[in-house]
């Protein structure tokens, strides 16, 4: 057997070396020798040609068919457009019968009002009432129009110019919400790729817009300077692109979430040293901060044209609705065209705008209502400082008396609670009308919650003393 | 749609092109004469980048003055425009103290609701003297007064939903209202002609945003089972919730939204309707209460209806309006209740009166009236406008109608020459519109008597002749006319 396999081999060996021998093997065509290794060559060529020219295995696609849709979109279960209401979801907020003035009927009964942000006492006030009457009768309630549309009354011409004036800046705009002036403005300026240092217990309004802006947001403690300048510090080492780039501070005057002032001329400082732009919100201290009530720049000696841009809404001090921005004329006029809350919306009802100038002609010629309401908070705050298993976290000059649990039960949710059972005794045993400090699921604030006092220069001593007093008691009562 | 003339959009291409040439080389030399002086900025970046504000610096800069001209009166049938000059070519523009009577075709004043109103008017004054301007302080913490209760009571019983809430400002409310009730890992899907405020309020929730053809239900249907089908983006997982967006009447065509086969697809779905009836509401509908009146549709298949108040009830503001438990939850969460300032209370007094007149309960029969009439006068003018040979868009019934120019330059030359003779409109291009469709836009009111309309019919006829704008052809006068005056000039003559 093994021989004749090997005959086998054998003679197919001769065979090839023969067939590789042959004449044909050695043939010379245009001087080339062509070797017999030549042919195997060229069939490995056409081998490897072949190989490449194949398609190379795919899976087929197959698109669903409409019945696989059908079947899917039958399957599809949505969740509920709202989650289940829970017990806390259902209470409501008390109803007033009258004006929210330092005085106020709730439920039939006469209390004196903390809850109120009517930091000058204008609400009721009868210079304001008489022009907003002369302007609904001239004019009607609505303005009916978006500011590029007719809807531009001379009355919103001369209340931006007003408001110039007084705070002595170029030029300023008006905005119809209160809200909406942060969050339209910021969009604005800093657009995708810019950075921003924000500090992080701002408002919903300035979280809103800087999200819808897209830019860079690096948050900064809590009106810690020390954080503020590390921050800084590192952004300009990481950062040499100058250039383009635009560069934010955002900062609020007397912050809402916690009555915190912000330290401006130490701020101006660092934007100088590290170049970057100062976004200043002054709701809470137009009319409060400040000698002849111009805001923070005057109570920190700083001039106004070093802050770029500064916003308010006139819902606090001036009581009527609505917000404005002022700076310099580039920063104005950019905005007339690229705020989406201006462009998009209709203007401020006329009524509110001439009732802004009045309060302006108001507080311009009495110049002592800021420092009645220096004098208010002081007496508050004396009466405040001994009160049990409360402390107040709040600055000494802000018009916003903030106090917090000395000891949390350990949950937002917790405190939340406790503080809503007392200023609910608050009002229900000692008439006195005073909030806790609410937050929305999208609010990203980290601080932590407490009960709000606004004060007012409208308020008498007698009902901060009883304020006090009454505090005292329900809290001796509440956190033993 | 609009299917614009081939030789027109050649022609407007053209212009925008010249006017893009002008404007770079204008560019050009600012940038070298820019390069000499040295500049002030002490290197700090420029707060706007150069190609941001070019179409502002130069197209828009050019006719400024046919936007935000400022009025002096009440913005009613008639009113006051005050007259401005500009010493430097357009680029400010200074008022004067003279003002020009004008025939009012652009304020969003569908009931004539604006100016004082004999019902509406002492009651407000009364509201403001007991209530004052303003709260100054948020709806939670002493900012709901007995009249935002009975507001928001009045507004639900008109709109024909179980509770309503209402806040201060109708942008605010979109903007505000759609990060609550969709995050990520939901899907809205929104008509390709949605408002701003939607766009906003959209992106600020952090959902994915789909867009459909605007007002095509086949279309929502297609993308609505792919997206469906697909799942979320990259992970597959199946969508949360899918919320579909709509307008009632789009501001700027004046079309009305296919609302009853917009619904019936969502319903198949399981998609939620909103609809945004910023137009709508009290303009349109028997009794003014919407485009479901007007289209017969059930409120309880929508899930939640928005609106505003600053069209056809003269004050200012928006509403939610949706079932108890919706309601509830958006009062809880909604950070436009929670941090902004209530109201004002004289605004809401204005509602609440205003809405009371259009359903007759002050004891007149004005609000029917009222409603009659804008019905009429829209489709009067919509019909006459059409037989002149003009090009104007938006269904029957809708107050809104826009007239196509498309021409760039057509732009200042139809609102230049209808302010001289004392007709003021509104006229809109990029980018509130396409580049191409450009357009005025004329609101009719209640208010608006017949003389006014065949005024303002006699004016834009002949500014329309003037500037071109006719591009279909015009029907014949009728020749009867013409026949009957003959007799009539015979007898004169013969005695």
């Amino acid at each position: 057997m093994e021989l004749a396999a090997l005959n086998l081999v054998n003679a197919t060996l001769n065979w090839v070396t023969s067939a590789l021998d042959a004449p044909s093997a050695r043939a010379v065509v245009f001087g080339v020798h062509i070797g017999g290794h030549l042919f195997v060559e060229v069939l490995l060529l056409v081998v490897i040609l072949f190989l490449l020219s194949q398609k190379s295995y795919k899976p087929p696609k197959r698109p669903l068919t409409k019945k696989e849709i059908d079947e899917l979109c039958d399957e599809w279960v949505p969740e509920s457009l709202i989650p289940s209401i829970t017990q806390e979801m259902l209470s409501e907020p008390p109803v007033l019968e009258s004006a929210a003035g330092p005085h106020t009927v709730i439920n039939g009964k006469e209390v004196v009002n903390f809850a109120s942000a009517n930091y000058l006492g204008f609400v009721g006030h009868e210079k304001l009432l008489e022009s907003c009457t002369s302007a609904l009768e001239k004019y009607g309630v609505g303005s009916c129009g978006p500011r590029g549309f007719y809807g531009t009354i001379d009355v919103h011409l001369d209340c931006e110019a007003r408001i110039a004036k007084f705070l002595g800046t170029h030029d300023s705009i008006l905005y119809s919400y209160g809200l909406s002036t942060m969050f339209s403005a910021i969009p604005c300026f800093c657009k995708k790729g810019d950075i921003v240092v924000v500090d992080e217990g701002v408002h919903w309004g300035i979280q809103n817009g800087l999200y819808l802006s897209r830019s860079t947001i690096i948050y900064f403690k809590h009106n810690d300077m020390e954080s503020l300048e590390k921050t800084l510090e590192k952004i300009t080492s990481e950062n040499q692109r100058a250039k383009k780039l635009r560069r934010y501070i955002v900062v609020e005057a007397v912050y809402q979430n916690s009555g915190q002032i912000a330290p401006l001329d130490k701020i101006i400082r660092l934007k100088e040293k590290y170049r970057f732009r100062v976004l200043l919100d002054e709701t809470n201290s137009f009319g409060v901060l400040g000698h002849t009530g111009r805001g923070l720049t005057e109570y920190c000696g700083v001039p106004i044209e070093k802050i770029d841009i500064v916003t308010a809404a006139m819902g606090h001090a001036l009581a009527t609705e609505g917000g404005f921005c002022t700076g310099s004329a580039r920063v104005i006029d950019h905005q007339r065209l690229s705020s989406s809350g201006y462009v998009f919306s209709a203007s401020l009802p006329p009524y509110l705008a001439s009732a802004a100038i009045t309060a302006i002609d108001v507080l311009e010629e009495n110049p002592d209502l800021t420092l009645k309401l220096k004098e208010n908070i002081a007496i508050l705050w004396k009466g405040l400082s001994d009160i049990q298993g409360l402390s107040i976290a709040s600055n000494p000059e802000s018009p916003i008396v903030f106090l917090v649990l000395e000891k949390s039960t350990g949950s937002v949710k917790g405190d939340l609670q406790l503080l809503e059972d007392i200023s609910d005794r608050a009002l229900k045993q000692e008439s006195i009308y005073v909030v806790a400090s609410k937050r929305s699921t999208l609010d990203r604030c980290p601080l932590p919650v407490g009960i709000r006092l606004f004060v007012s220069a409208a308020h008498s001593e007698p009902d901060l003393l009883k304020a006090c007093e009454s505090l005292k008691r329900v809290a001796a009562a509440m956190l033993r | 749609m609009i299917t614009i003339p081939y030789l027109t959009a050649l022609s407007t291409y053209f212009s925008y092109g010249l006017l893009f040439a002008f404007g770079q080389f204008r560019d050009f030399f600012r940038k070298i004469f820019d390069w000499w002086q040295a500049s002030n900025l002490q290197g700090y970046a420029p707060i706007c980048l150069g190609l941001e504000d070019f179409y502002i610096r130069r197209l828009y800069l050019r006719i400024q003055d046919c936007f935000g001209r400022p009025i002096a009166s009440a913005p009613d049938a008639w009113f006051d425009v005050v007259e401005r000059y500009s010493n430097d070519n357009n680029k400010t523009l200074k008022r004067t103290e003279k003002i020009s009577r004008c025939l009012n075709l652009g304020s969003y004043n569908y009931l004539g609701f604006a100016a004082a109103d004999e019902y509406c008017t002492p009651r407000v004054i009364d509201s403001l003297n007991r209530f004052s301007a303003s709260t100054c302080s948020t709806r939670v913490d002493g900012g709901t007064t007995t009249l935002h209760k009975e507001l928001e009571e009045c507004v639900a019983n008109f709109v024909g939903k179980p509770a309503a809430v209402v806040f201060g400002m109708g942008y605010v409310t979109n903007s505000a209202i759609l990060p609550v009730i969709i995050g990520k890992g939901g899907l809205i899907i929104s008509d390709s002609l949605n408002h701003n405020s939607i766009v906003n309020g959209a992106r600020g929730s952090g959902a994915t945003i789909r867009v459909f053809q605007h007002n095509t239900p086949p279309h929502l249907e297609k993308v609505l089972r792919e997206h469906i089908a697909e799942g979320q983006p990259r992970t597959h997982r199946p969508w949360k919730k899918i919320i579909v967006v709509v307008e009632g009447i789009y501001s700027m065509e004046g079309e009305i939204c296919k609302l009853p086969e917009i619904v019936a697809i969502c319903k198949k779905y399981k998609a939620y309707v909103y609809l945004d009836e910023a137009h709508s509401i009290g303009a349109v509908g028997k009794t003014g209460r919407g485009v479901c009146e007007l289209l017969g549709v059930d409120t309880a298949d929508v899930d939640i209806m928005m609106g505003t108040f600053t069209k056809s009830f003269g004050s200012c503001g928006g509403y939610i309006a949706g079932s108890k438990e919706l309601i509830q939850y958006l009062k809880y969460t909604c950070p436009a209740h929670l941090y902004a300032t209530s109201i004002s209370p004289p605004a809401a007094q204005q509602i609440i009166s205003s809405i009371k007149v259009i359903l007759g309960e002050d004891g007149s029969s004005r609000g029917a009236q009222k409603l009659a009439k804008i019905r009429e006068n829209s489709n009067f003018f919509r019909s006459e406008l059409q037989k002149m040979g003009f090009e104007v868009l938006g269904d029957n019934d809708s107050p809104v109608m826009p007239i196509m120019l498309y021409n760039p330059a057509k732009i200042p030359a139809f609102s230049r020459e209808c302010l001289k003779q004392n007709v003021a409109v509104v006229t809109v291009a990029f980018p509130a519109t396409p580049l191409l469709l450009a357009r005025a836009r004329i609101c009719i009111s209640a208010s608006h008597s017949k003389e006014d309309l065949l005024k303002a019919l006699e004016v834009i006829s002949q500014v329309g002749d003037m500037v071109g704008i006719k591009y279909f052809p015009a029907e014949p006068v009728k020749q009867l006319q013409h026949q009957h005056q003959q007799p009539g000039k015979d007898t004169i003559k013969s005695e």
